[in-house]
């Protein structure tokens, strides 16, 4: 076809590993793709961690990261293949026909330089336009994409802009040099909700007005449902299903596909409030140490036993705050927390063993919650000998019977968690909370760092646990399909305040106030169209007020 | 463990040779250390191996003692320095505030004074045994393994898994020896290997300068004060304990370096 784009043909791409104790070897971790891409189209790769998206994404500039190399296959770019190029020809390429947008555009910009200059830095590179013509060229860009001030925007150095505006000035430095393909890998994940909307916006009208081809990499469906017209779903480095958006979205051909679409279609009953809560959080402030500033203002929440209070909002709301003035790892200045009938102390050190012990905690980061050095055993075994006295085989049993619980079983008791999946390192962690045989256990952001399937899976867990244990959850989370899916209660945050508190059924109905109504609407849903209606609403409405 | 590269093999043979001499010195000595057996700096020869010293002692036996008490004495120093520097710094690493500042400042101003000088001073005052030297060694040095282990640690322990031992309500003895020191041992092992080092040196220069082992009992830089003489009238002797430290301290260091090779690459790593 004469405007095929990108044509990539049995791509194979291969690693070294060295697994420790053993020889290094060679290991495949792309078998055979193929796919091509139109002129001006765009195509969404969408996997889950470890599928291979971001690897073959980079394959489009011949590019391998960190020691992975491609073994086989052509990648055809405007009629050439790329992998037979020699290095020079390649450094011709990339920058000029296809630019990379990065996940973490703050670690992607050099904070000694002004924006402007890494903006246009591969546009002169590469002869494109000269200088005052390629600033113009940003400017507009800028305008485009909805920066403030697009003028005077590129004077300013990377710390000075937030997130969201950043990860703007990254696209319009991979448009900029005017290149035909874009490669866009998770551009919108590291985003809190409500920015993640604008961005994609401004990308998507931006990939519009420009004409340019893209790749798109995601592991969320609703986001790349929004902006790609094909998507192809990657599964353990091979392709599970290639289709048009609709068709994939609506009418889903394998079962990987579906579960991927219905994910967080848990089922939830809410349970009523009982008369005497587990947790009651009255007027609560917090600050830092050193600072004058209240990061928690007057915050007042309950929860009652066997229940789930989902605690909601954006980074920076204070969420993570009340948790650690919670379990006291954090003193309040000023404020109550009754915990079980008992006033908890300010201070963890002042807390009797069981008000540890009822109260625990599992991490948004199972990797670095459980010492490395540890085996399964020993860390889930800690508690019960710390807080049972139990030992040798009757604690060796009481930690089989939790790795069932988890579902996991006795074979992992040796393993250290290096030798787990991110799945079974959560479960772990829960089982460590669990072995406590706490009341409570505050969930910070426990599925954020995971794939949504195996997400869903721990929050079955949870569920489950909360069923058979009748243990309270305070989870934390900015994720409103999890909260839709495990809460009882919900308490909003923002900037340190709670900004609408009650039962699931009230504060998921409206009249919303506006803050909650801009977080609930900014959840990308999994339905075509859905942004051009949120951004259509929305200007509609500013301009109605 | 399957692949030690050949540097590391070399330096772990020539460590384990001199480690062996060290222990089994009074059965593999030919002469007593202070044992007068023939002529002022004889040449080598099948009788005397590496020729004799300044008053006629076996140079071979002097240097298989003086080994011993070079490598005994270093041995035991950086055990103490690493001990002491270790705990201490571990403990300002997880208590922080008043006991950080006090403890680190202090150690700043025991660094500010050159370490020789300030051993010079204390051994001048003090009765030199091989008990002192080793306390006075392992104390000033344990300021190096304080800076090290504190750092290490300061970096743990704001993991979450600290984080959740002392939520569990841990007492300080378990963060330290259970959550702390399994993380930050290789970093410790490797750096061990480069303080014995200094240590070796250090001992050899106290003693050349008079102020480290006594007679009777031979050291390395002993031998090497005892000897100096000879130099001018063309007699190697004070070569061969120069020699010993040199190949000690080059192959401790082709070993250390192998530990720490395998400590970075395989950062995390439960192997590591």
């Amino acid at each position: 076809m004469a405007d095929t784009l990108l044509d990539v043909r049995d791509l194979k791409i291969a690693a070294t590993v060295y697994p420790p104790g053993e020889k290094p070897r060679d290991i495949e971790i792309v078998h055979g793709v193929s796919f091509t891409l139109q002129k001006g189209k765009v195509l969404g790769l969408i996997g889950e961690s470890g599928a291979g998206k971001s690897t073959i994404g980079l394959s489009s500039m011949a590019y391998g990261r960190g020691g992975v190399r491609i073994s086989g296959g052509q990648v055809m770019l405007n009629g050439r293949d790329i992998l037979a190029g020699n290095e020079a020809g390649l450094r011709a390429l990339r920058g000029k026909e296809v630019t990379y947008v990065a996940q973490s555009a703050a670690a992607a910009f050099n904070p000694a330089k002004r924006l402007m200059e890494q903006v246009i830095e591969a546009t002169l590179k590469h002869g494109r336009a000269s200088r005052a013509e390629a600033e113009a060229r940003a400017v507009k860009l800028f305008r485009k994409l909805g920066l403030p001030e697009p003028e005077k925007f590129g004077e300013r150095y990377p710390h000075q802009v937030s997130g969201g505006q950043l990860q703007r000035a990254m696209t319009a430095m991979a448009l900029c040099p005017e290149p035909d393909l874009v490669v866009f890998d998770e551009p919108t994940t590291a985003l809190d909700v409500t920015t993640q909307i604008d961005v994609l916006a401004a990308i998507k009208e931006a990939i519009h007005d420009t004409g340019v081809a893209a790749l798109y990499i995601t592991h969320d469906l609703a986001v790349v449902a929004q902006v790609a017209d094909h998507i192809m779903v990657l599964r353990n480095g091979a392709m599970v299903e290639y289709g048009d958006t609709r068709q994939i979205i609506e009418a889903p051909h394998e079962d990987y596909t579906r579960a991927l679409v219905s994910v967080r279609s848990i089922d939830h009953e809410e349970k009523r409030p009982t008369p005497a809560p587990l947790l009651k959080v009255e007027n609560l402030n917090a600050r830092y140490r050193g600072t004058a500033f209240d990061v928690l203002k007057n915050v007042s929440v309950e929860l009652h036993p066997g229940q789930t209070l989902a605690v909601v909002g954006e980074s920076g709301s204070g969420k993570s705050t009340l948790a650690r003035a919670i379990t006291g790892l954090l003193s309040p200045s000023a404020g109550r927390i009754s915990f079980a009938g008992r006033t908890l102390s300010a201070e963890m050190e002042d807390r009797s063993r069981d008000d540890l012990r009822e109260l625990q905690m599992i991490y948004q980061m199972a990797d670095v919650a459980m010492n490395p050095r540890h085996t399964v055993g020993k860390i889930i075994g800690r508690p019960l000998e710390f807080y049972f006295g139990l030992k040798g085989a009757a604690k060796r049993r009481r930690v089989i019977e939790l790795l069932d619980e988890i579902e996991m079983g006795e074979k992992f008791i040796d393993r250290y968690p290096a030798e787990l999946s991110g799945g079974q390192k959560q479960r772990v962690c829960i089982a460590r909370a669990l072995a406590a045989k706490p009341k409570m256990i505050i969930c910070d952001e426990v599925t954020s760092a995971l794939d949504p399937l195996v997400a869903d899976g721990i929050l079955k867990l949870l569920l489950d646990l909360q069923r058979i244990e009748g243990v309270a959850y305070l989870f934390i989370t900015h994720d409103l399909a999890t909260v839709r899916a495990i809460a009882d209660s919900i308490a909003v945050m923002y900037r340190g305040q709670v900004v609408r508190y009650g039962s699931k059924a009230e504060v998921l109905a409206p009249p919303f106030d506006d803050y909650t109504d801009l977080l609930l609407s900014s959840v990308p849903e999994m339905k075509l169209g859905w942004l051009e209606h949120v951004i259509a609403h929305r200007k509609m409405e500013s301009a109605g007020a | 463990m399957t692949r030690i590269p050949l540097s590391a093999l070399i330096g772990l043979a020539l460590t384990g040779i001199y480690f062996f001499t060290a222990i089994f010195a009074d059965l593999i000595a030919p002469y007593d250390v202070a044992e007068i057996v023939g002529g002022v700096w004889e040449p080598a020869s099948s009788q005397f191996l590496l020729g004799t010293d300044g008053i006629g002692r076996d140079l071979l036996s002097r240097m298989i003692y003086g080994g011993q008490t070079t490598i005994l004495v270093a041995t035991a120093a950086t055990l103490l320095s690493f001990v002491t520097g270790s705990l201490l710094g571990f403990t300002a690493a997880v208590m922080g505030g008043g006991v950080d500042q006090a403890l680190s400042r202090g150690v700043d101003l025991i660094m500010a004074i050159p370490t020789l000088i300030f051993a010079l001073i204390v051994l001048s005052v003090m009765p030199v045994s091989l008990p002192v030297l080793i306390l006075v060694m392992g104390l000033l040095d344990a300021t190096r393994v304080f800076r090290l282990s504190r750092a290490v640690a300061v970096d743990i322990a704001v993991m979450d898994y600290v984080e959740a031992s002392r939520l569990r309500g841990e007492g300080r003895r378990w963060v330290i020896f259970h959550e702390i020191l399994p993380n930050a041992l290789s970093p410790l092992v490797a750096e061990m290997g480069l303080r014995f080092i200094f240590m070796v040196l250090f001992i050899s220069t106290l003693s050349f300068l008079g102020l480290g082992v006594q007679p009777p009992l031979a050291d390395w830089g002993g031998i090497v004060k005892e000897n100096k003489d000879g130099i001018i009238y063309g007699v190697p002797a004070a070569l061969a304990p120069a020699v010993a430290i040199a190949t000690l301290a080059i192959s401790v260091n082709l070993v250390a370096d192998w530990i720490l090779n395998r400590t970075t690459s395989l950062k995390g790593g439960r192997n590591g």
